[in-house]
């Protein structure tokens, strides 16, 4: 990048770091006979990602948030639809070119998983830098990797360096995996649940240390989640797209959507995540119909929230589109129906 | 009636290895109060599922219960029958298994198994204590137990658990639970593997059921901010130690152990100042190695000069909290 010419590089920084366009996944499910079932697993997803932003992905398990964020990380090919990295088409070049992919990586979610077991930390940080910069020498490596365990804050690295990753704990690990994430200086980074496997009093240093990684280096992040306590530590002042069923149902500033959720399913989400504090307590009945996810199989055209959904008219179940209000862009033609009023208000003293 | 279901009186679980033992639980003294809910939160290696399991002499094998005892008040006619739990035989113990103290594990897909439908392992657990061998009234009573966990019967009942989804297996895991009317649930986790939103339900149908039946019930977990919702009691464990005991209210408003207090402030919240919170520094203690002195006071910021010497003992206050902390009953950070 540095060799742009100045010109270049401002036309570069207007457009968004990665554009998502229209993205669908369809995944066949072979039953054996000739009638192989399709699973819709995102539908038409549209998401700009800027240079050196936090936004996060939550939602419930199996909304598609990992199987979005491999698509970004070109780990998945989209059925349709087109991706745009720094303004340059990527979709259906990964195999091709990979090399031009390596400024988006992956933080995995089981740290213990993602390391290979039989090498040690100083193998599995060497073999990404050594693949992708092949005339470096061992020193200018050796170096590279000096850098990166100072960055992540394991110090005296050769006490880290010789270790195989069973002798590491979680957190460790997981600053490691980060080490190898940032090694070859990305863009971006995709990191699926990283804290999920992480005790609590650790959790908060691992989050602190991406966002020191975000504003040191200007990277951008995508977060995925199902925890919201988490995502609205470390997206502070980044952007949070809550998905349900292939969809964003909502996408908005982080604060703005837990305090003041618009979609009812983003509704029902906030009124289920638990406050650390007894004076919060509260064992009302969620605004939804039922509590089991609907089905991805047989979608149609619809709202695929209308089921559980406490507002849907009969409407809903023909079409859906987004509407913009004031804070966010919510996914329901329905909005005049439901409730705007902050789910807390904030605490009388 | 005495208050408490079990008591634990000073136990010390240890897992002989080949070389040293390892101390997995210290020391611990705690009445789990009767039809109450009482969280024990601790992160990973504290030695709540090891306290907790020791209960039903489930702990994991070489553990044992080295010193101290178990004791289980049981209620009949009104009047209280003691009996001492942990000095029971196997044969003694499978009775009482399940009858009296049932367990939810944490990973409900592999506390099931994959190759029965969920019926014939409800009958087995009937049959296997003997209960009434009529198809009829078994299958009846499945039927209303997963109807109460507000699952469709029919369905589940001839379903494999590959079938069903996470939720509803935890939720056949708590119908399972209840089969034999047991005086206490010991809950591990029931929630972790889960999300949010079937995490609320969850809890809602625990509380309900708490409250409906009238079963006390343990709760391990890593999350305080799940005891805050859901629990009465709750006991801190950090190293193998109860290191602060008291009612939910009290530890939330008070947070007299540091390590407490640490933990509450590295809790995100989708409410309230996200400036404020800041984890413990540090890493959690190995227990092959442990620190002289109070076990927290390498990482306790308000650690003075007695802290490292000698370990605290417990310190008891008049409202029934407890902790291991030197300054226990000086420390206050009450909020009005």
């Amino acid at each position: 990048m540095a060799e742009n010419k100045p010109t270049q590089t401002e036309v570069v920084s207007e457009q968004p770091l990665m554009r998502l366009e229209n993205i669908n996944m369809v995944f066949k499910k072979s039953n054996g006979l000739l009638t192989d079932k399709h699973i819709h697993v995102l539908k038409n997803i549209n998401l700009d990602i800027k240079q050196g932003e936090i936004i996060a992905l939550v939602g419930e398990s199996g909304c598609g948030k990992t199987t979005l964020g491999r698509i970004i990380t070109g780990l998945l090919q989209p059925t349709s639809g087109n991706i745009y990295l720094d303004g340059t088409k990527v979709t259906g070049t990964f195999k091709k070119k990979i090399t031009s992919y390596n400024q988006v990586q992956f933080i995995q979610q089981d740290s213990y998983a993602a390391l290979n077991p039989v090498r040690t930390i100083y193998d599995s940080l060497y073999a990404p830098i050594k693949t992708h910069n092949r005339k470096w020498s061992r020193a200018q490596i050796d170096e590279k990797i000096e850098e990166l365990m100072s960055l992540i804050g394991l110090q005296p690295s050769s006490q880290f360096l010789t270790k195989y990753p069973h002798q590491l704990s979680g957190g460790q690990r997981q600053r490691i995996l980060m080490a190898r994430a940032i090694s070859l200086d990305p863009k971006l980074i995709v990191a699926d649940e990283p804290v999920s496997m992480i005790d609590v009093s650790l959790r908060l240093s691992l989050l602190n240390l991406m966002k020191k990684l975000n504003e040191q280096l200007n990277m951008s992040f995508v977060y995925i989640s199902h925890d919201l306590s988490t995502t609205r530590y470390i997206a502070q002042n980044g952007r949070v797209a809550v998905m349900y069923l292939g969809e964003i149902a909502e996408l908005g500033n982080i604060g703005d959507v837990v305090h003041q959720p618009r979609h009812p399913y983003t509704r029902a989400l906030i009124q289920a995540v638990p406050i650390p504090d007894p004076d919060f307590a509260s064992y009302d009945e969620l605004p939804l119909k039922s509590m089991n996810l609907g089905s991805l199989e047989n979608r149609t055209d619809g709202c695929c929230f209308y089921d559980r959904c406490l507002y849907s008219t009969d409407e809903c179940k023909i079409s859906v589109e987004y509407q913009d209000t004031p804070t966010a862009r919510v996914l329901c033609r329905n909005l005049g129906c439901v409730p705007n009023q902050p789910i807390y208000k904030q605490k009388q003293k | 009636m005495n208050e408490n279901i079990i008591e634990f009186r000073n136990v010390s679980i240890d897992y002989p290895l080949r070389k040293y033992t390892i101390r997995a639980v210290t020391d611990v003294t705690l009445g789990i109060k009767r039809g109450k809910i009482t969280a024990l939160v601790g992160e990973s290696g504290s030695g709540k599922t090891t306290l907790s399991s020791s209960i039903i002499q489930c702990i994991s094998e070489p553990g044992k219960i080295a010193s101290g005892d178990i004791v289980f008040f049981d209620n009949v006619d009104g009047e209280d029958k003691k009996i001492v739990v942990s000095k029971f035989k196997e044969k003694e113990m499978k009775p009482f298994r399940w009858k009296r103290v049932s367990m939810v594990f944490q990973a409900a897909q592999s506390a099931l198994n994959p190759v029965m439908t969920v019926e014939q392992q409800f009958v087995e657990t009937l049959l296997a204590h003997g209960e009434d061998k009529d198809k009829q009234k078994q299958r009846a009573r499945c039927k209303e137990l997963l109807e109460y966990v507000k699952l469709d019967a029919e369905r589940v009942l001839s379903s494999y658990p590959h079938e069903l989804s996470g939720g509803m297996k935890q939720r056949v895991m708590i119908a399972f639970s209840l089969l034999l009317n047991p005086d206490l649930i010991i809950l591990d986790e029931p929630t972790t593997a889960l999300d949010v939103i079937t995490q609320s339900y969850i809890f809602n149908l625990l509380k309900q059921i708490n409250r409906e039946k009238n079963i006390s019930m343990i709760l391990m977990t890593h999350d305080i901010s799940v005891v805050a919702k859901f629990a009465d009691y709750v006991g801190v464990m950090y190293g193998g130690r109860l290191v602060e005991y008291g009612k939910v209210n009290d530890i939330f408003r008070k947070r007299r152990h540091p390590y407490t207090e640490g933990l509450i402030n590295a809790t995100p919240s989708i409410i309230g100042d996200i400036d404020k919170l800041k984890p413990i520094e540090g890493s959690p203690p190995d227990l092959m190695n442990l620190p002289k002195g109070c076990i927290f006071s390498p990482r306790c910021p308000y650690a003075q000069e007695v802290c490292v010497g000698e370990e605290p003992s417990e310190i008891c206050l008049e409202d029934g909290s407890k902790g291991r902390c030197y300054f226990f009953k000086e420390r206050d950070n009450g909020r009005k």
